[in-house]
């Protein structure tokens, strides 16, 4: 069975003035071990539709069913323990200023009442796992964005998930910071087994390590497959616009290079 | 008056002023801190938003800012009495300064916790932090240098503040220099009585900057 499952979801954000249909009736499932992208232009969903798949964001109809648990009928301290095994990165990172990297990496272990000795032990070998050890007793004012991005990784594998879900993680980072976080984010898919849903409007992002990828546009979904099949061979309006801004871009970085080099 | 005598009496005064302020403020910090909490979690945008909740603490707390201290002082002497057994002298004032401080302190700590990124709060939320592990170490431990120039200015307040208690026999550094400089016309001592107090919010100013500062984690 798919570790994720989400059915006819829906989210509607209602405002004085109007309704936002975020999420039309979205429904796909997410295999275990997967890498799996989500893309799709500003405003199409993509953050609600991540955040629903722990309730950060409560959906105003449909089903989130997590390792075969219907999210939607747990008890709120079931949703606390689920959400445990769920990790979160930010596109800004979302560190605790006033706690050094160690600490912030203790923290999801404290709220899972694990003792503070054996927190510590941890997260210096989840630091170890990210190169950031010798950064340990660092504040989060003294780390490049890059090197807050990888606390907030370690941060995540400190409470043991089974599913880590990505918010833009790479967005507020340059593209040689982005790949060494890609770089990571394979490397702990691979080593630990973690699924991994990654949300962004980059399709190089998606192009670099997600093996499927669903396509959003407008609140729907227009496009899911591999990444070859959708790329390749996209079929929706909405697909194709997005490959061709990145052909765009390709040929924008090209240019650029080249002028660096002198050969214009 | 000897200038032994001043000076014992000068003594005494600041040791009174300075009870009354730092009971009342901790005592403020008792009432006020929860308050201030339950303003910052039951608003639309906090952690369990309860919109008549936030609305009934809001204009509790605004009625209450705004009545003038001295008139506070005077309204409330018969529940100072009733509390106290007494309405003048010093550790009666501590019952007045601590309900007009409850109010400010509150404000100034949904103000402090409110600043804490929301962004930092969903992270709590998303590895399954509960409401009091939140409050306390996601907004708590990260608003502590705000929170904590909140109680310089507290002090600050409340110091002023008891100094005007002087006026009804409140005790302390406002009693004296009202019962000399105003009632005897010794000017020499008032003047060197509001000198002590200028003193003494300098000093507490110095410490509250110093503090808060060694306390920030957020300057490299
Ligand atoms: N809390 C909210 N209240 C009202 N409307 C919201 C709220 N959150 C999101 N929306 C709206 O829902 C729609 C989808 O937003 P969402 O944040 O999911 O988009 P996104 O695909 O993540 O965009 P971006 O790439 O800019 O992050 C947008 O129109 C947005 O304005
Ligand atoms: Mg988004």
């Amino acid at each position: 069975m798919s570790i994720i499952q989400i059915e006819h979801l829906s989210k509607t954000f209602d405002s004085k003035e109007n309704q936002v249909h975020a999420l039309n009736d979205v429904s796909l499932s997410i295999e275990e071990g997967e890498i799996f992208g989500v893309i799709g232009l500003s405003g199409a969903g993509k953050s609600t539709l991540v955040r629903c798949l722990n309730l950060l964001e409560v959906p105003t109809s449909g089903t989130v069913t997590i390792g075969g648990k219907n999210l939607l009928e747990l008890s709120k301290e079931e949703l606390r323990r689920e959400r445990q095994s769920i990790g979160m990165i930010f596109q800004h990172f979302n560190l605790l200023m006033q706690r050094n990297v160690l600490d912030n990496v203790c923290f999801p272990m404290e709220i899972a009442g694990i003792s503070k000795k054996t927190a510590r032990k941890k997260a210096l070998e989840y630091l170890r796992t990210v190169g950031l050890e010798e950064k340990a007793k660092a504040y989060p004012v003294q780390l490049s964005g890059g090197q807050k991005q990888r606390v907030a990784i370690a941060r995540v594998l400190a409470s043991n998930p089974g599913i880590i879900l990505c918010d833009e993680a790479t967005s507020a980072l340059d593209p040689q910071t982005t790949r060494t976080i890609l770089e990571l984010l394979k490397k702990i898919n691979k080593e630990y087994g973690i699924t991994i849903v990654l949300i962004t409007h980059e399709m190089r992002v998606v192009e670099e390590i997600c093996d499927r990828v669903a396509v959003l546009y407008h609140g729907h979904l227009e496009e899911i497959g591999s990444v070859q099949e959708v790329f390749g061979n996209p079929k929706t309006r909405a697909a194709k616009s997005l490959i061709l801004a990145r052909q765009s871009e390709q040929l924008e970085e090209e240019i650029n290079r080249e002028v660096e080099y002198g050969n214009v | 008056m000897e200038t032994s005598d001043i000076f014992r009496m000068l003594w005494a005064g600041t040791g009174e002023t300075l009870l009354m302020v730092f009971a009342s403020t901790a005592l403020g910090y008792v009432i006020g801190l929860p308050v201030g909490v339950l303003l910052t979690i039951s608003d639309t945008d906090g952690i369990c938003p309860h919109p008549l909740l936030y609305k009934i603490l809001d204009i509790i707390i605004n009625i209450t800012r705004s009545i003038p201290f001295l008139i506070l002082l005077i309204l409330i002497q018969p529940f100072t009495k009733f509390v106290v057994g007494k309405s003048y002298g010093t550790v009666a004032t501590i019952v007045p300064l601590t309900i007009a401080a409850v109010p400010f302190i509150a404000r100034m700590v949904e103000g402090s916790l409110k600043e804490v990124d929301h962004g930092v709060v969903e992270a709590a939320l998303s590895m399954g932090a509960g409401k009091m592990t939140i409050v306390i170490k996601v907004l708590i431990a990260e608003a502590r240098t705000s929170l904590l120039v909140g109680v310089t200015i507290a002090l600050g307040t409340i110091l002023g503040y008891s100094a005007m208690a002087g006026i009804v026999g409140g005790g302390g550094l406002g009693d004296i220099a009202i019962r000399y400089g105003y009632y005897r016309y010794e000017t020499g001592i008032m003047l060197i009585t509001v000198l002590v107090l200028v003193i003494l919010m300098q000093v507490l100013q110095w410490l509250g900057t110093l503090l808060s500062k060694k306390l920030d984690r957020r300057r490299g």
